[in-house]
Parts: structure tokens; C-alpha cells; sequence
């Protein structure tokens, strides 16, 4: 694996009030991935993205930018750096040009109308470039604050909730031009309350709660390795009680007596199947149809924060 | 050096500035103006001179000051308040730029504001006051510096103000205080001890008294002293601004 575009090494955050939003996270993001970080309200995924973009300054903890420190190489970090911010607070008078343009300046870039163009045309928000951004729906201000973070052709881009309050269509939309922008080699982080978003479009995924990461995998390996199979066996002849011979594999019934359900691991050694199977014939129980079913992101980031808290 | 993101604040402000012209210049200089006409025309003839120079041409340093005071800390307060307050500071506190840059450039523009308004504020007073400048380039060095100073001054009332009354505060309570004492209306010589004395602790005599002096060649202190209190309050808000970016005084947590 190469190096990593973006390394979080301690990090804590105490604001001034008291509160302990982020507990010492180290987490390596990789070049070119798309990372998403899931945590209910108030976890610290704000906190941790406004911290590598220079807006919150950290109690303790180092940020390396391409292996560099974040503050005293600041310039060459935030030039690699756009961020979506997760509150659509934008100037209200200036045009969507403008206002992209201006962005584009302040990081230091030289004007380049061909390509602010082509961001807008990208974002569908090109026939609105004249418009002021009071005029804009909420889900154009969204597209307009990802324009102008993109406008300084960044190599690392942070979506804090980028589809909060977007509709469906914009919604895929918004994943397209994500992996698109993925495509052209940005490496993207994003937050998200939606685990469908994350389960769509994450190569990897962070689990964060009460301020510490919980969990950071590749999507495929957290699901199959907090995933838990479910098997079930839809029965022929309802049962009244689950027969104290199964027991051990510890079944539920339900459907009205119709269904056994049953929750196994499927990375263990023995999972069980088999001797349940053979189990229920010896008891003469017959079954008209078997399925399994794998749990979701949504299931497992459920299992980590309540675990976590407990 | 970002000279880039330098250009596209100045622009901003500037813009931002020519969006509300009638606020920004168009009124403060009517209401200067007024102030021309009722001395000039209608009260001037029956004042006595001060230092050899009729009122109503006496007073026009010190008013286009007073306007020049209250338009540099409010455009420049309101420069940095203002994204403070809708949350758009986000994006200068992400950017590639350093404080200094950022400083330069919200500074730079609200300066270039105040000398136009100054500017534009004596070209009406010649309408109805006869105004004459000795000194024009000693004019424009003290016009800019002094603009320097009070929007520095203003600059770091905005980084300090948590709402707008914080914010109208300090040019209402204490600088227009100080400019009516200030020797805006009359020869601080004038006044008889101990009051004369004390007015000397009062920075803007010694700033309007430098300015009145590139016009008349008159001054109620010397020159070098008027240089010394500008300079030193420009050096003095803008090693109060350079700590506020050091810990991040209310604009970072
Ligand atoms: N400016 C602040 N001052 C004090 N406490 C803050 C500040 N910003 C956030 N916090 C606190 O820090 C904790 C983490 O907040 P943060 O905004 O990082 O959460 P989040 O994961 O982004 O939540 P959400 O999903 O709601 O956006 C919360 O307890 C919050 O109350
Ligand atoms: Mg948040």
C-alpha cells in the first residue's frame, strides 16, 4: 500500500465547554479512496473534519498532509483541501460565479473560467451562474458550496453530510459525481447519517461514537466480519414451541409458529447448519423452504454504538 | 505568499462595498455636507476665525475625520463580523492564507474605501466652503494613515464583537466622543488648563490637529507628534490583531 494521503495521529478535542468531542483517534486515509465516517449526532465527525481543515485547533494530536504536518506546512495542506461544510452558510448577495470564483482565488489559484465552468456544467448549476445565492433551493446551495470546494481543484475532499436534505434523484446524482470525482483520482472522506450511502459508495468505513472510533474497515470485510448470517426455515406444519432438542442452537419461532430462525457466524469453523439440519429431520419436522440473510451496515453500526455503550 | 487569495478578498469587499453605495459613501458624505452648509453658508459669517482660518473651513479636516473614523471601523468591523456571523469564515479559515495576507487584503479594502469617502467628502466641501491644502502629499500620507490605523482599530472590533450592538458600541460611545472634544469643531490652544492638558491624552487631537495642519498649516500640536500617535496606533491594533490570529481569539475553538 502507499503511503497514506492524510494520517490523524492522536487527535483529541476538548472545547472550551467541557465537553470531550474527540478522544484520541489515529486513522489513515488512503490515496484515492472514499472513506466514509458513520456516527450518530454528535459522535465528533464535525469536529474531527473541521480539525484537519484548520477551522478547530485540536488539544493534542497531528494531522500529516502527504506526510506533512497540517500547521506548520498549512499552505501546502489546505491547497489540498476542499470542504463541503455540513451548515450551508453561504455569502447571500454575490452570485453562484462569483462566489465559486472568489473560492477559487482565496485558495490561491490563478482565474481559470474554463474550468469553473466545467465544475458548474458538472453540478448541473451551470444556468444558475448568474443567479444570487438567495435565490438558490437548498439542494442548489449544497451543489453551489461542493462547486466552490472543488474550485481549487483539491486533491482530498471532505463531504460533511453532503446529501442531508437533498432528494432522491439529486441524491444519485450526488454519488455519481462522487465516484466520478473518485475516478479522476480525489480522494474523498464523507459523513453521513445514511448507511445506505455509505453501503452504496465506501471503500472503506469509519464507525465513530462519543468521540473514539470504534471500528475503521474496508466495507465489504466490516460487513463480513460483524456480519451475522441469519438462517430461515419456513416449516410445513406449524409448531406450537420451539422442541427442547434444539436448545443448543438457540432457535427463535416465529410467523406464528411457521418459521425458525436461526443466527449463526458464517466465518466460524462449524456453523451448525448441518447439524440442525440433521437434527430436525431426526425429529421429523419438515420445511418448505430455506433462506439466509446477511446483516446490513445499518444492523452492525447499530450493534457497534449500542455495544460500545454499554 | 498568496497574492491570489489577497486579490479575491479586495474584490469581495470591494464589491460588497459598491452593492451598498448609497450607505457607504453617498450618505456619509451628505451628512458631512450638511454640516458644510449650516457653518459655511448659514452660520460661518458670524464666527469668529481660528488660528487665521474662517470656522467654516476650520472644521473640514476634522469632520471629514469624524466620517472617515466611523466608516473605517465600520466597513472593516463589518468585513470580518460579518462572516463570523453567518459561519463563511469556514472557508478563510481553511485557506491557504496567512493571517498577515488575510489581514492585508480585508484591511487594504476598507482603507481604499475610507480614502475615496475622504476624498469625495472635501471635494463637496469646496462647494461651499472655500478649502485650501497646503500639503497635499503630506494630505494623502496622513489621509491613508490614519485610515490604516482606524481600520485596523476595526478590524479587531469585529474579531472581538459577538453580536451587531458590540459592534456599533465603540464607534458610538467612544470615538465620536472623542472627535467633538478632539478639536474636530475648534483650536485645542483655545481651551484653558487643565482642560487643555487632559484633551492632549486624547489620541485623535493629536491625529486631526496633523491632518488640519497638511490643509492650513496651522496645528494645535507639532507635526511630529501627530505622526508619532498615528503610527503608533496603527503598530498598536495590529499587535492586537496578530495575537488574536496567534490563539485564535474568538475565531477559532
Ligand atoms: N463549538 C462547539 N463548542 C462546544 N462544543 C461543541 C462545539 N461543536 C461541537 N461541540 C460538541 O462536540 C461534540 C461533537 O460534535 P460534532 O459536531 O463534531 O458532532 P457530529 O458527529 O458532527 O454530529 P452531527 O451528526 O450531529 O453533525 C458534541 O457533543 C457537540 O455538542
Ligand atoms: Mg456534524
Amino acid at each position: 500500500m502507499s503511503d497514506p494521503i492524510l494520517s490523524i495521529r492522536g487527535l483529541r478535542k476538548t472545547y472550551g465547554t467541557g465537553v470531550d468531542a474527540l478522544k484520541s483517534v489515529d486513522l489513515d486515509i488512503r490515496r484515492g479512496e472514499i472513506f466514509a465516517l458513520l456516527g450518530p449526532n454528535g459522535a465528533g465527525k464535525t469536529t474531527l473534519i473541521n480539525i484537519v481543515c484548520g477551522i478547530v485547533t485540536p488539544s493534542s494530536g497531528e494531522v500529516l498532509v502527504d506526510g506533512r504536518n497540517w500547521q506548520s506546512n498549512y499552505r501546502y495542506a489546505r491547497e489540498r483541501i476542499g470542504l463541503v461544510p455540513q451548515e450551508l452558510t453561504t455569502e447571500a448577495f454575490e452570485s453562484v460565479w462569483n462566489t465559486v470564483s472568489f473560492s477559487r482565488g482565496l485558495f490561491g489559484r490563478p482565474r481559470n473560467n474554463a474550468y469553473i465552468e466545467d465544475i458548474l456544467k458538472r453540478l448541473s448549476l451551470f444556468d444558475k451562474c448568474n443567479s444570487e445565492m438567495r435565490f438558490l433551493s437548498g439542494g442548489m446551495k449544497r451543489r453551489a458550496m461542493i462547486a466552490k470546494a472543488l474550485s481549487h481543484e483539491p486533491a482530498i475532499l471532505f463531504l460533511d453530510e453532503p446529501t442531508a436534505g437533498v432528494d432522491v434523484e439529486l441524491r444519485r446524482d450526488m454519488w455519481d459525481l462522487v465516484r466520478k470525482l473518485r475516478a479522476d483520482g480525489t480522494t474523498i472522506i464523507l459523513t453521513t447519517h445514511y448507511i445506505e450511502e455509505a453501503e452504496e459508495m465506501a471503500d472503506r468505513v469509519g464507525v465513530i461514537s462519543k468521540g473514539e472510533l470504534i471500528a475503521v474497515d474496508e466495507k465489504h470485510d466490516l460487513m463480513a466480519k460483524m456480519g451475522k448470517k441469519t438462517l430461515d426455515i419456513v416449516l410445513a406444519e406449524p409448531l406450537a414451541s420451539v422442541p427442547p432438542e434444539l436448545s443448543e442452537w438457540n432457535v427463535e419461532l416465529g410467523d406464528n409458529g411457521h418459521q425458525l430462525t436461526y443466527q449463526f457466524d458464517s466465518h466460524a469453523e462449524r456453523t451448525g447448519i448441518a447439524s440442525l439440519m440433521r437434527r430436525l429431520s431426526d425429529l421429523g419436522i419438515t420445511y418448505k423452504d430455506l433462506s439466509t440473510h446477511q446483516s446490513s451496515l445499518e444492523e452492525i453500526f447499530v450493534e457497534l454504538v449500542h455495544g460500545g455503550s454499554k | 505568499m498568496n497574492g491570489h487569495g489577497i486579490a479575491a478578498i479586495y474584490r469581495f469587499e470591494m464589491a460588497r462595498w459598491k452593492r451598498t453605495l448609497w450607505q457607504s459613501l453617498i450618505t456619509p458624505v451628505i451628512t458631512t455636507a450638511l454640516y458644510f452648509v449650516v457653518f459655511g453658508s448659514a452660520l460661518g459669517s458670524r464666527m469668529s476665525t481660528m488660528d487665521g482660518v474662517s470656522f467654516a473651513a476650520f472644521i473640514v479636516p476634522g469632520l471629514t475625520l469624524l466620517s472617515v473614523f466611523m466608516q473605517s471601523i465600520f466597513n472593516a468591523s463589518f468585513g470580518i463580523y460579518f462572516p463570523k456571523f453567518t459561519g463563511t469564515i469556514y472557508e478563510l479559515l481553511s485557506a491557504p492564507i496567512s493571517s498577515f495576507e488575510a489581514v492585508l487584503a480585508y484591511v487594504g479594502a476598507a482603507v481604499t474605501k475610507s480614502v475615496i469617502l475622504a476624498l469625495v467628502t472635501i471635494a463637496t466641501a469646496t462647494i461651499f466652503v472655500p478649502v485650501h491644502i497646503n500639503h497635499p502629499i503630506a494630505m494623502i500620507l496622513f489621509l491613508v494613515g490614519i485610515s490604516a490605523g482606524f481600520c485596523l482599530f476595526g478590524f479587531a472590533i469585529g474579531v472581538w464583537a459577538q453580536n451587531f450592538e458590540q459592534l456599533q458600541i465603540i464607534p458610538m460611545l467612544i470615538i465620536t466622543p472623542l472627535t467633538f472634544l478632539g478639536g474636530a469643531f475648534y483650536s485645542v490652544k483655545a481651551l484653558h488648563d487643565p482642560f487643555r492638558t487632559i484633551t492632549l491624552f486624547n489620541p485623535i487631537v493629536h491625529v486631526i490637529s496633523g491632518f488640519r495642519w497638511s490643509f492650513y498649516s496651522v496645528a494645535d500640536v507639532p507635526v511630529w507628534s501627530s505622526v508619532l500617535v498615528t503610527l503608533a496606533i496603527i503598530a498598536g491594533c495590529m499587535a492586537v490583531i496578530a495575537w488574536m490570529f496567534r490563539t485564535g481569539y474568538r475565531l477559532k475553538q
